[in-house]
């Protein structure tokens, strides 16, 4: 029997025999350090400082590159190989720097029933990156296509950095959200 | 703190009749109204705390009882009698005291559903207050909120009503001067599906990868940090004070004898009026779908409905009339599940839909069990060929053949969830699966749900 076709696995950001991008930043700031320090505190075990941490050295450091897993094993005192391990398993982590605007796309059953992926070609079109692919030239946009966002009653849903957009998101609307976004109306990424 | 979401949004959660005592309204009290998530509000409009403050006048185990007698089970999902699983949690002895810990499964990812949402983003105190009653039930030293990472504003909402609820001293020491304390902390997720089913979210509570642990020892027995936990979804927590407020009994006459209650049915697809409708457990499917969501919005006969989101085996035309109780909907060949129902059109390509939602799997399988992680992949190749003209007839089997390889054996029903639709599609659409093999082409000719630039 032939093997089926693989899906698209290009630009998969964890392909094997690809590294890891390097951030510029390799510590964290006294201020997250204390914020990390406080999370272990409330929580029963120290290693439930892991996913909040790694949320934080996302915000520090742009993206959660190498550096950055290695300074979340340091602030808590676990090993690094738990925290890679956990960076890894999670897809809100991003391995690789993303764009100033980051737009997550549901293309979920409910948000392609009414014109998803449509949506996300159109969002591809108007910013000249594809999925995975990084940010665009100037460094404003990335693009990631996302399974369902929860805003399956007024899809397609979108998300960019951590605003949500589901009111029935259309061409019309993307324009809209990519003019606020560089009007300066938008939520920062890595929150 | 960043500033709290005021933006409405456009989704329905009303229709007429609603809040009458057919339809009485439990869990979408206020939603649609942005202010409601205030502890003020909560307490003028919605008889606030009501349940609360009568609950810790009674004995824990009286509590436990009327949740019993209430009849509610779990919305998350499984469907399991929640009172039932209260009474599960290890009482102290004299020799032996126990740590106990209660955690409310917000990781609200199943594609169909957003019904958590809407109480998280509304009524968030309602969550609260279930869950300071069930810590009281169960005498638990802290209560775990857990929530998907993408609902970064709802948790910011949520740390403020809980802020909210400490300077009303109904959390921190001592409460309302029963010498208990207990507290409420929410934890963030970070985009992984599978951190739904409560093992894996103990794991990600716990800050490890979110893989599902071997059952037992049950949660009850070793859950969060090694200590008894009792896991509940955001619906079925929510739904506790109006079980006390109205007394279990009361609670019971809604719904059908072993389906009490109401729960919210989320409607999405090709409908007119997609939204979140708040209905007694029993109410048919086809009411709900034609008559609340207003029918399809396509103008086309809708053809599938999956009824209990993604994770359901779909239904077909015959199945329509179906009463929406775990029960009824589990003996028609599916299963209730988390209340999403998802309607298709005579113009959705059945290979395309079953695609989309294989893929879904096959991308949020854990990876720690064999027959999910490889067979989830193989279904998703398959049906990728079978999709891009390259299928061949025995391919068909050798899917049907795959779905019983994987079900029921993986340690969590993801592997579970990915046959439903799957064996479903093929059962009652198989004409779609052999259309596609023999002429390269939908057989429907609506628009495509797959995008050309690349899967992730």
């Amino acid at each position: 029997m032939n093997h089926p076709l693989p899906p698209d696995t290009v630009n998969e950001p964890m392909a094997p025999g690809l590294r890891l991008p390097e951030s510029e930043r390799k510590e964290f700031s006294p201020e997250a350090l204390a914020e990390i320090q406080a999370i272990m505190a409330k929580f029963p075990d120290k290693l439930a400082a892991t996913l909040p941490a790694l949320h934080i050295a996302q915000r520090e450091f742009g993206f959660v590159s190498l550096a950055a897993m290695k300074a979340v094993a340091k602030a808590i005192g676990i090993p690094e190989g738990h925290v890679f391990g956990v960076a890894t398993f999670y897809t809100m982590y991003q391995k690789a720097p993303v764009g100033k605007f980051h737009f997550s796309v549901c293309t979920n059953i409910s948000c392609a029933l009414r014109g998803a992926a449509q949506l996300l070609e159109k969002v591809c079109e108007k910013t000249g990156v594809k999925p995975g692919q990084g940010p665009s030239a100037d460094g404003l946009w990335s693009v990631e296509e996302v399974e369902c966002l929860a805003g399956c009653g007024s899809g397609p849903c979108v998300q960019v950095n951590h605003n949500v957009y589901d009111e029935f998101v259309d061409e019309q609307k993307l324009i809209e959200v990519m003019e606020a976004c560089k009007r300066g109306d938008y939520r920062p990424w890595a929150n | 703190m960043a500033a709290i979401r005021t933006k409405p949004d456009p989704q329905i959660y009303t229709f007429p009749g609603f809040g009458t005592d057919k339809y009485p309204n439990l869990m979408l009290r206020g939603a649609g109204d942005l202010d409601n998530w205030h502890l003020k509000v909560y307490e003028q409009k919605h008889e606030g705390y009501v349940a609360m403050k009568a609950a810790l006048k009674l004995e824990p185990v009286a509590v436990v009882e009327e949740m019993k007698a209430s009849g509610i089970r779990g919305r998350g999902g499984a469907g399991f009698p929640c009172g039932l699983k209260w009474s599960f949690m290890p009482k102290d002895t004299p020799e032996r005291k126990f740590t106990r810990y209660l955690v409310c499964n917000g990781d609200e990812g199943e594609p169909g559903t957003f019904k958590d949402r809407a109480i998280l983003e509304y009524n968030p105190h309602q969550l609260i207050e279930g869950m300071i009653i069930g810590g009281w039930a169960m005498q638990c030293k802290l209560g775990f909120v857990y929530i998907r990472g993408e609902f970064l504003w709802l948790i910011e909402k949520l740390e403020a009503a809980l802020q909210q609820a400490r300077d009303a001293g109904y959390l921190g020491k001592n409460i309302l001067g029963t010498g208990w304390d207990y507290d409420i902390l929410v934890y963030r997720g970070a985009g992984a599906y599978i951190c739904g089913e409560e093992t894996a979210l103990l794991n990600s509570l716990e800050g490890r990868r979110g893989e599902p642990r071997v059952k037992p020892p049950f949660p009850a027995a070793k859950g969060a940090f090694g200590q008894p936990t009792t896991v509940n979804n955001v619906e079925t927590l929510a739904a506790v004070p109006p079980i006390l407020r109205m007394g279990g009994a009361e609670y019971a006459k809604l719904g059908t004898p072993k389906n009490t209650g109401t729960r919210i049915f989320g409607v999405s697809g090709h409908v007119k009026r997609p939204g979140l409708f708040e209905l007694p457990l029993g109410t048919p499917m086809d009411f709900v779908v034609n008559e609340l969501a207003g029918g399809s919005s396509t103008g086309k006969k809708i053809k599938a409905i999956i009824p209990g989101g993604a994770s359901a085996p779909m239904f077909d035309e015959k199945d329509f009339d179906c009463p929406l109780d775990f029960d009824t909907v589990k003996a028609r060949g599916s299963m209730a599940g988390s209340g999403g129902l998802i309607c298709m059109d005579e113009d959705t390509c059945m290979v395309q839909a079953t695609l989309r939602l294989i893929r879904f799997y096959a991308h949020e399988s854990c990876g720690q069990c064999t027959p999910c992680r490889e067979g989830c992949n193989w279904m998703e190749m398959v049906l990728y060929r079978i999709e891009h003209g390259e299928g061949r007839m025995e391919d068909l089997d050798l899917l049907a053949s795959l779905t019983p390889r994987i079900g029921l054996r993986t340690l969590c029903p993801l592997g579970d969830a990915a046959c439903g639709p799957m064996d479903s599609a093929l059962q009652k659409f198989r004409h779609e699966f052999e259309h596609h093999i023999t002429h390269k082409t939908c057989y429907a000719t609506g628009s495509r749900l797959l995008s050309g630039v690349g899967a992730h």
